[in-house]
């Protein structure tokens, strides 16, 4: 069988176009409509929408509720990078210098595995103000009970425990892939020269594995930021979106309530253009520091 | 090689042409009836029957679970003009923004079969599924009429009577209902109520207009009975009267089950709740009485409506005005305990027979029939009514529950309330 050269050459990009025409149609189309949709004053069923140009984003600015948003997302994302940072770093160290069997390796990925859907409603319960576990064992230690609804931190705690919860051990894995990478040169040296293994761990591996540890805070930072399932299902109230003042809704929950509940759709995608261009910046800022220290 | 590339391009395009086309599906002059519903409407064994009673029709029912995500698509769907089934189920509390949106769907009064007359249902359920222009939006289903539902051994504990019949003195008025509240909780220390907004919305739902005047105008601010309301409710919750539990959290859940709160407004549908949350081990404990305070008042039940986006609008109202028919609403209430809104199914023997054993034999067929008759007038409800309830007001009262005082919670209810109506 033989093939015309034109034929040959264009096959190639027969094969990807299935994927650019999706990309194109759920990516791309919604992305420049979104924009668009964000100069008018758009209610959900109206048929004559009014042009106002830059005036969902001069509204925004002087939104109390956004501004609150974005603290309790910032708050979010510090709650959710660090300690997943930390412990998985703790994580993948133990794995690594304990020659722990595999199956633990899977065992700490599993919490990932499971129905983001399930693990909020079971965390919910759990943290549930009168009648939750938490609860239960902080008074039987002689503590206060906490109303994990109604105070804003401890609500931010209870949101972050679950996202911690469910990334941590993912993220161990991707620092323990990186740790078996680090070559063990310089740690004989640094033996040979007297160091103990903390310090070796403190001087050595943690410099060599700082490209990986700075993907790991980027993507936990982005997930951050796009938090929306756990406190939309933590919430005891079903009408409302991050609580009953929103002391824990974050910058999605804002735009679901912008778009399907005061029906302002031309507003929520003003705030998705936000998002998005906070999110591309951390991209980019993500992209030249890995850059830098690849080097 | 190259034709390989092409049989794969070519299963690639036959695949897709063919799950596109299977929405479609019309086969040899059969038209397809889509039925859009939540929850259970009881419909599984109807529908086969309707088909074979009509040859030329084939009926696919589309449920979804829950009743949130359902009307969030029924209203993304009739913003975006198309996907619609073409009979679709609506919430009461969805049901102003459908009718705010009249001109989206078919006034059944029209295109519906010519026997279905007002008198099939009680007047008010087929009052509030008109438009303001007059047209029919919706065919009644089913109602909750609300009745009061108690811990009997709690209110004994307290010394405050508590059969069915000499407890209706507590639940006469709203007055009594507080004051009540007032001798249980300084009698037990324990809440009379689940949630400031359970009894709030109660309350709400009784007044002659909702949150818009007739004429749209959002009177939230203006109207003074609702401040009234808002200040009675908030100020028992603050005496101790509210258990703080918000309606089907895991922690109401828990309440019912503790016995957390002596009272419950109690829908028709309120009874299955109350016996899965509270268990076997409390049976016998709550009872229910053909009282509520202020009156009567009704907390759900839906309407079958046809959108314009129905390509067989009269076949759907059709089927629509068949399964809304007092017989076949027997039988879904046989089967789900959905309370009927068809005035020859209230008087059924089978409805008026039906008695619970976990609420101390209580002949509750005949007491919601009772109650049925008592709602008053059909409320007029503006455009957003059903969201300003349940995403401002519900959330505000539980602020309030949480500790905000009640001056800053009304001022968070009424920007929300501005919100929603713009």
């Amino acid at each position: 069988m033989t093939m015309s050269v034109s034929m040959r050459s264009r096959a190639p990009y027969l094969f990807i176009l299935p994927f650019f025409a999706v990309f194109g149609f759920v990516v791309v189309y919604p992305l420049i409509y979104n924009g668009y949709l964000a100069l008018f004053d758009w209610d959900l069923l109206d048929d004559s929408p009014a042009f106002v140009g830059f005036g969902n984003y001069a509204a925004l600015l002087t939104d109390e509720r956004f501004g609150r948003a974005v603290v309790n997302t910032l708050s979010l994302v510090a709650l959710t990078t660090v300690p997943q940072l930390v412990i998985a770093i703790g994580l993948a160290a133990l794995l690594d210098t304990r020659r722990i069997a595999s199956r633990w390796e899977i065992g700490i990925l599993l919490p990932c595995a499971m129905s983001l859907v399930a693990v909020a409603i079971v965390f919910a319960n759990l943290f549930g103000p009168r009648f939750g576990l938490v609860n239960d064992a902080l008074t039987a230690v002689g503590l206060d009970p906490v109303d994990w609804q109604a105070d804003r931190f401890a609500a931010h705690l209870a949101i972050a425990s679950m996202v911690d919860w469910r990334w941590t051990g993912y993220n161990a894995l991707i620092v323990l892939a990186a740790l078996r990478a680090v070559p063990r040169e310089p740690h004989e040296a640094a033996l040979l020269d007297g160091a103990g293994p903390m310090r070796r761990f403190t001087s050595v591996t943690l410099p060599l594995l700082r490209p990986t540890l700075v993907f790991v805070a980027v993507t936990s930072t982005v997930g951050g930021l796009q938090i929306f399932t756990e406190p939309k299902l933590f919430d005891m109230l079903p009408g409302a979106n991050g609580g009953a003042r929103g002391q824990f809704q974050t910058v999605t929950l804002y735009l679901y309530q912008a778009a399907f509940e005061d029906r302002h759709l031309g507003y929520a995608a003003a705030i998705a253009c936000v998002l998005f261009v906070v999110i591309g910046l951390l991209a980019w800022v993500n992209y030249r520091v890995t850059r830098a220290l690849a080097r | 090689m190259h034709r390989r590339v092409w049989k794969c391009l070519v299963i690639v395009v036959v695949a897709a042409l063919f799950s596109a086309s299977c929405g479609t599906g019309a086969a040899q002059g059969r038209i397809t009836l889509t039925v859009a519903t939540f929850s259970e409407f009881g419909y599984d064994e109807l529908i086969p029957e309707y088909e074979a009673a009509h040859p030329g029709i084939r009926v696919v029912q589309e449920r979804t679970g829950q009743g949130g995500p359902y009307h969030d698509q029924l209203f993304t769907r009739l913003g975006a003009g198309s996907g619609l089934g073409d009979v679709v189920a609506v919430e009461e509390g969805h049901l102003s923004d459908v009718l705010a949106q009249a001109r989206l769907f078919n006034d059944l009064t029209e295109i519906g079969p010519a026997d279905v007359k007002a008198d099939r249902w009680l007047d008010w359920k087929y009052q509030a599924g008109r438009a303001r222009n007059g047209a029919l939006i919706g065919y009644g289903t089913d109602i909750g009429p609300l009745a009061m539902c108690y811990r009997r051994d709690l209110l004994d504990a307290a010394g405050l009577p508590s059969d069915p019949e000499s407890v209706k003195s507590l639940f006469a008025t709203w007055d009594s209902y507080f004051a009540a509240g007032d001798t249980f909780h300084a009698r037990t220390g324990k809440a009379w109520f689940d949630s400031d907004s359970q009894i709030f919305n109660a309350m709400q739902n009784q007044l002659p207009t909702g949150y818009f005047d007739t004429d749209d105008r959002l009177v939230i601010d203006t109207e003074p009975a609702i401040r009234h309301n808002w200040d009675a409710v908030t100020a028992a919750g603050a005496r101790g009267q509210s258990a703080g539990l918000t309606a089907f959290s895991t922690d109401w859940d828990a309440g019912f089950a503790a016995g957390a709160f002596a009272t419950k407004t109690c829908p028709s549908w309120m009874l299955g709740v109350i016996k899965a949350k509270a268990g076997a081990d409390n049976a016998g404990k709550w009872a229910v009485t053909d009282a509520f305070p202020g009156g009567g008042g009704n907390w759900g039940g839906s309407y079958l409506a046809v959108p314009k986006q129905s390509k067989h609008p009269r076949e759907a109202a059709e089927l629509a005005a068949w399964l809304t028919a007092p017989q076949q609403q027997i039988r879904a209430f046989a089967k789900t305990g959905n309370f009927p809104s068809q005035t020859a199914a209230l008087d059924s023997p089978e409805l008026l027979g039906t008695v619970d054993a976990y609420f101390g034999g209580t002949r509750t067929g005949e007491l919601f029939a009772a109650r049925a008759r008592q709602v008053g007038k059909a409320q007029y409800k503006g455009p957003g009514d059903g969201r300003i309830q349940e995403n401002v007001m519900a959330p505000a009262l539980h602020a309030v529950e949480q500790g905000e005082p009640p001056e800053q919670g009304w001022q968070q209810a009424v920007e929300g309330a501005r919100r929603i109506a713009r």
